[in-house]
């Protein structure tokens, strides 16, 4: 497929010809210099965005021909979003903000708060749920959106530069958490500069000025 | 979502950003406010006069030489009298059964002097029937005694202001005033009444009508002022008036009666209108209220856009956005408005403790358009901010530039 931005009279490939196939539970990690295209490739896995041609199918349906009302229920229901810079909702608690994908698919308020609750404990912040983003530190901030992205049980998690923002310690921690929960079956597809995280994922994909210019995916035995 | 989740939502976000909230809410409660207030004294004004007139019962007519196209308007001006109404008139129109009390008036202005002291007054010239049709009331003494209204005599029934004025404290009952050059003796004061339709009873003295006409060197009489013999009787005593003065007239169609229902409402509609455009103007401080919500919507989706990109990236819909932004528009619009309401029923608790006779009171008409308007005007408004952030693109949104 290929995503084309108008800008101004220019026309600007941010990809171009792309092909991709991942499967299920798949372990992916996007790298390349910036402008390459590697965020346009997540965001329209993630259905933020269309690609101005070709089709994107996700687990068989097409998704191209949904309408933007309907793409926003399969983001709600099947994909989890984890973006550098957080995006918590600063006057909500972390609990609040964990529940929101809940309350936007109308759960009743007594599941909400079992799965919120659980939700966190299993990201170690059980005594956080109360804070809000300016009271936590930038790893714990990330757990919260991982927790975010993960309530609504999606079968992936797409993250952008997951660790971009944060120290190594905790973007450490981060990378494992993600790690973890593709060991439990959810499809992950990692974007970074870091050579040696993307080095981790048994998929690496790099791209340059629009295309995929290498697919290489390690033989599970290594 | 829904519906209580979006308005907690909303609750959040405008509690989010109080110093906004609160410029929204002063000027949407203002606004209410004004109109409320604004009609509630229009409405005031209207039951003070409907008050003032009902006081003099409501089946009372006037007559008026000079016929007038404008039945129930302003009487006409003097001075333009095909053929003068007399003294006959008046007393030809008590034969008839409709009608009950009749008093002719004449008015003039004299000089009036006691003891040295001097003073142009109003003099008006009238009958004893006058004391119970305008419904006076004594102070002191007793009104003009009941005799052959062609006769007159020299008695004079003084208002409250002259009695003050002229005789101060000392009593004036039995006392000799002078009116141009002729004496009258003082037999009575009337009771301490303020402005009755206009005329103030307290700075005239009364005297017998013959005694006016013959001081005023006139046989015609001002007007006539009589009473229906009770409330369903006022259109068929306006029409025997007509047609009595008709017949006593040559045939012809020369006075103008009015009755105390047109004038009333013709001020009622006056004060109704009055009340309207007044309410209307007010309006207009909500309409500014909603293009101030519109505002500070559009900066709060401006200043939230991050927040609506992750909404959206985590699977709002467009519509859920909407509403939600609705939902905040909605409820500052209506919080605006129960406020305004507080605010409208303080001012006219002030309003009744500084003027407790004047009968300030908010219609409940004024509550419900007020309150409808500014809701209208919030939503009506908050669907421009609402659209942009449904239609805002996540990706856009979310990326920090
Ligand atoms: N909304 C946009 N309008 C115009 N050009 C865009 C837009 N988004 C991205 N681009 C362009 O597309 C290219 C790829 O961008 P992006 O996917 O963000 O790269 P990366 O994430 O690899 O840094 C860049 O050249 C960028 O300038
Ligand atoms: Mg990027």
């Amino acid at each position: 497929m290929d995503r084309v931005f108008r800008v101004g009279e220019e026309e600007v490939y941010a990809l171009r010809d792309v092909s991709l196939n991942l499967d299920h539970g798949e372990y992916t990690s996007v790298m390349g210099p910036s402008g390459s295209g590697k965020s346009t490739l997540l965001n329209i896995l993630g259905l933020l965005d269309r690609p101005t041609k070709g089709t994107y199918q996700l687990e068989n349906d097409d998704t191209t021909s949904l309408s933007d009302e309907d793409q926003a229920l399969v983001r709600r229901d099947r994909i989890g979003f984890v973006f550098q810079f957080f995006h918590l909702i600063p006057r909500l608690t972390a609990a609040e903000n964990v529940e929101l994908p809940l309350i936007l698919a109308g759960i009743d308020p007594k599941e909400r708060k079992t799965r919120v609750t659980q939700a966190l404990a299993v990201l170690g912040l059980k005594d956080r749920a109360r804070h809000r983003p300016d009271q936590l530190s930038g790893g714990q901030r990330q757990r919260v959106a991982i927790a975010r992205a993960t309530i609504m049980r999606p079968s992936i998690i797409l993250a952008d530069e997951p660790t971009g923002n944060l120290d190594r310690h905790s973007g450490g921690d981060v990378i494992e958490i993600l790690e973890n929960l593709n060991k439990s079956g959810i499809s992950l597809v990692i974007v970074t500069h870091d050579p040696a995280l993307g080095e981790r994922a048994r998929r690496n994909i790099i791209m340059t000025d629009g295309r995929i210019i290498s697919d290489k995916t390690r033989d599970p035995v290594l | 979502m829904k519906i209580e989740n979006t308005f907690i939502f909303s609750i959040r976000a405008l509690s989010g950003y109080p110093a906004r909230t609160l410029l929204v809410l002063l000027a949407m409660s203002m606004g209410v406010a004004s109109v409320m207030l604004l009609t509630s004294l229009g409405e005031g004004a209207r039951r003070y006069v409907n008050r003032e007139f009902t006081s003099l019962g409501t089946h009372i007519l006037f007559v008026l030489p000079g016929r007038s196209e404008t039945t129930g308007g302003p009487p006409p001006l003097l001075g333009q009298t095909p053929r003068d109404l007399t003294l006959d008139d008046a007393l030809s129109l008590a034969k008839n059964p409709s009608i009950g009390k009749v008093a002719p008036i004449v008015v003039g202005s004299a000089p009036v002097s006691w003891n040295e002291k001097d003073r142009e007054v109003t003099i008006l010239g009238t009958t004893a029937e006058m004391f119970e049709i305008r419904q006076l009331a004594m102070g002191q003494g007793r009104f003009l005694p009941v005799q052959d209204p062609s006769r007159g005599s020299g008695v004079a029934v003084i208002g409250y202001k002259i009695k003050k004025e002229i005789f101060q404290n000392r009593s004036a009952l039995g006392e000799w005033i002078r009116i141009q050059d002729r004496r009258f003796q003082v037999i009575g004061v009337l009771a301490k009444k303020g402005q009755s339709l206009g005329l103030d009873m307290s700075d005239l003295v009364i005297i017998p009508v013959a005694s006016a006409q013959s001081l005023f060197n006139t046989s015609s009489l001002f007007r006539i002022m009589l009473e229906a013999k009770n409330r369903n009787d006022v259109k068929a005593a306006k029409e025997a008036v007509l047609r009595t003065i008709k017949e006593r007239h040559d045939g012809e169609d020369d006075i103008t009666v009015i009755t105390q229902d047109a004038i009333l409402s013709t001020f009622d509609r006056i004060l109704t209108a009055l009340t309207l455009t007044v309410a209307g103007i007010a309006a207009i401080s909500l309409a500014v209220a909603g293009i101030l919500i519109m505002n500070v919507m559009l900066i709060s989706v401006s200043q939230r856009k991050s927040e609506i990109g992750l909404l959206k990236a985590i699977g709002a819909t467009g519509s859920q956005v909407l509403w939600a932004f609705l939902t905040e528009a909605a409820i500052l619009s209506m919080t605006g408005a129960i406020l305004g309401i507080f605010i409208a029923y303080s001012g006219v608790i002030v309003i009744i403790r500084l003027f407790p006779d004047f009968p300030v009171h908010i219609p409940l008409w004024s509550i419900a358009a007020s309150v409808f308007t500014a809701q209208l005007t919030g939503i009506l408004f908050g669907v421009l901010p609402a659209r942009r952030a449904a239609g805002l693109d996540p990706v856009m949104a979310l990326s920090r530039r």
